[in-house]
């Protein structure tokens, strides 16, 4: 519901300023040496958070009967190992278990910021703390995303180089889909820096997509409290809903997430 | 959408959590799952050599009963062999004891009857010569008699 202070605002000003990073220039001028603080604490306290509270859990985990931490833990992590172990059954499967755990814990959590309450939200930064914007969701920023996604493929490039050798990859690149023909090298090329490119950006828009869009409905139905009780009552049940089926997107964009980051991973170390 | 040095601190941030899970987070619980894994095997094993075991040990127990039972009613049947050989001797003896007893009363009985013969022999022998003496008042001479006494006593 909008409070008495943002009265003022016109609809757009009020989406804008909810979309707003807080932005830190590290260098005078800003451009690309500017960082979004509010992303990159959010991110970084859940992610802290997160893997602490596993990692203490991890120190105290017995063969034996599990406590309730540790079975919350092994549901999670059989989720992931199996979800892994269909995709890539031959060969030490950990690093990517590693990986695609590290994604779908993180990325579950980042999106599960878009559940708070964004008014009261920015209230409580404007009113309490004093900090003008802060936007919430990590991964409703595309610096986050592409990062997960840039990371991811960095890592399926390093693997594919580290199971095929260099000279393998350089065949896979320059030879396939198309023959090893010297004539269609080119071509492979080019298809092959296609879907090198396309991977991490599908990675990264989808993620960025969904929870952006969440979030611009969920500010959407905020504004509906500018027009009175009823309003804010329709708002309220609509804002229900949309969070109840946000708890699907929330879920299933982290575990795409962690199922393509599975995939391309599994994908380096195929041999064509 | 603007992308700035954000992106560089998410992704050093990414990398120092892959590296965390993987080192440090993943590594107790997997290794858990798998001692647990490997516990729950080597029990069903155990469970199944236990069942094996249990169903030699059956066979084991009905051949010591059935054994047992034989025997049993072995004893059984030498007990009662033994018992009626028991009961013949006894009676065999008990009869023996009592044909002694008569046999001992008969001698006794004719033992007695040959003393009181001799006894009233005696007596009849002097009662005939008391009366002979009577009779003969003085005639006879025991001393010259005394064959014939004799004589007389034994034909008595």
């Amino acid at each position: 519901m909008s409070e008495a202070s943002q009265a003022a605002q016109s609809p757009t000003e009020y989406i804008q300023h909810h979309l707003a990073n807080l932005v830190h220039n590290v260098q005078p001028g800003g451009g690309f040496w500017t960082v979004h603080v509010d992303t990159v604490v959010t991110s970084m306290i859940l992610g802290v958070l997160a893997f602490g509270l596993l990692y203490l859990i991890s120190r105290k985990v017995t063969a034996g009967v599990p406590g309730k931490a540790q079975a919350f833990f092994e549901l999670v992590y059989d989720f992931v190992d199996g979800q892994v172990k269909d995709i890539f059954s031959s060969g030490d499967r950990r690093f990517i278990v590693g990986l695609s755990f590290t994604v779908f814990v993180w990325v579950i959590l980042m999106n599960a910021m878009d559940f708070l309450p964004i008014d009261y939200f920015a209230g409580f930064m404007e009113n309490v703390l004093h900090i003008h914007s802060w936007k919430p969701v990590p991964t409703s920023d595309i610096n986050t995303t592409l990062a997960l996604s840039l990371t991811v493929i960095g890592l399926v490039i390093i693997y594919s180089v580290k199971a095929k050798g260099f000279g393998g990859y350089m065949h896979e690149l320059f030879c396939t889909p198309f023959g090893s023909f010297p004539l269609l090298w080119p071509l492979n090329f080019l298809f092959q820096m296609i879907e090198l490119i396309s991977k991490p950006l599908s990675l990264a828009l989808r993620l960025y997509g969904n929870m952006y869009a969440g979030e611009i409905i969920f500010l959407l139905i905020a504004m509906l409290g500018a027009a009175g009780i009823g309003g804010a009552l329709v708002g309220g049940l609509l804002h229900a809903g949309w969070a109840i089926f946000h708890i699907l997107i929330v879920a299933l964009q982290a575990f795409i997430f962690m199922m393509l980051t599975a995939v391309y991973m599994a994908m380096a170390h195929e041999h064509h | 959408m603007n992308i700035n040095m954000t992106l560089l601190l998410q992704a050093i941030g990414f990398g120092i959590f892959i590296f965390f899970t993987y080192k440090f987070v993943l590594p107790p619980l997997a290794n858990a799952i798998e001692g647990r894994r490997r516990q729950i095997a080597d029990g069903l094993a155990e469970a199944e050599k236990g069942k094996a075991s249990l169903a030699t040990a059956q066979t084991e127990v009905d051949k010591i009963v059935a054994e047992a039972k034989a025997k049993a009613s072995e004893i059984v049947a030498l007990a009662e062999k033994q018992r009626t050989a028991t009961i013949d001797a006894s009676k065999g003896e008990a009869k023996a004891a009592g044909e002694r007893e008569k046999q001992m009363a008969a001698d006794e009985i004719a033992q007695l009857s040959v003393k009181a013969k001799a006894e009233l022999r005696d007596r009849v022998a002097d009662l005939a010569v008391a009366g002979a003496e009577r009779i003969l008042k003085r005639e006879i001479n025991p001393q010259v008699h005394s064959d014939l006494l004799g004589q007389l006593k034994a034909e008595l």
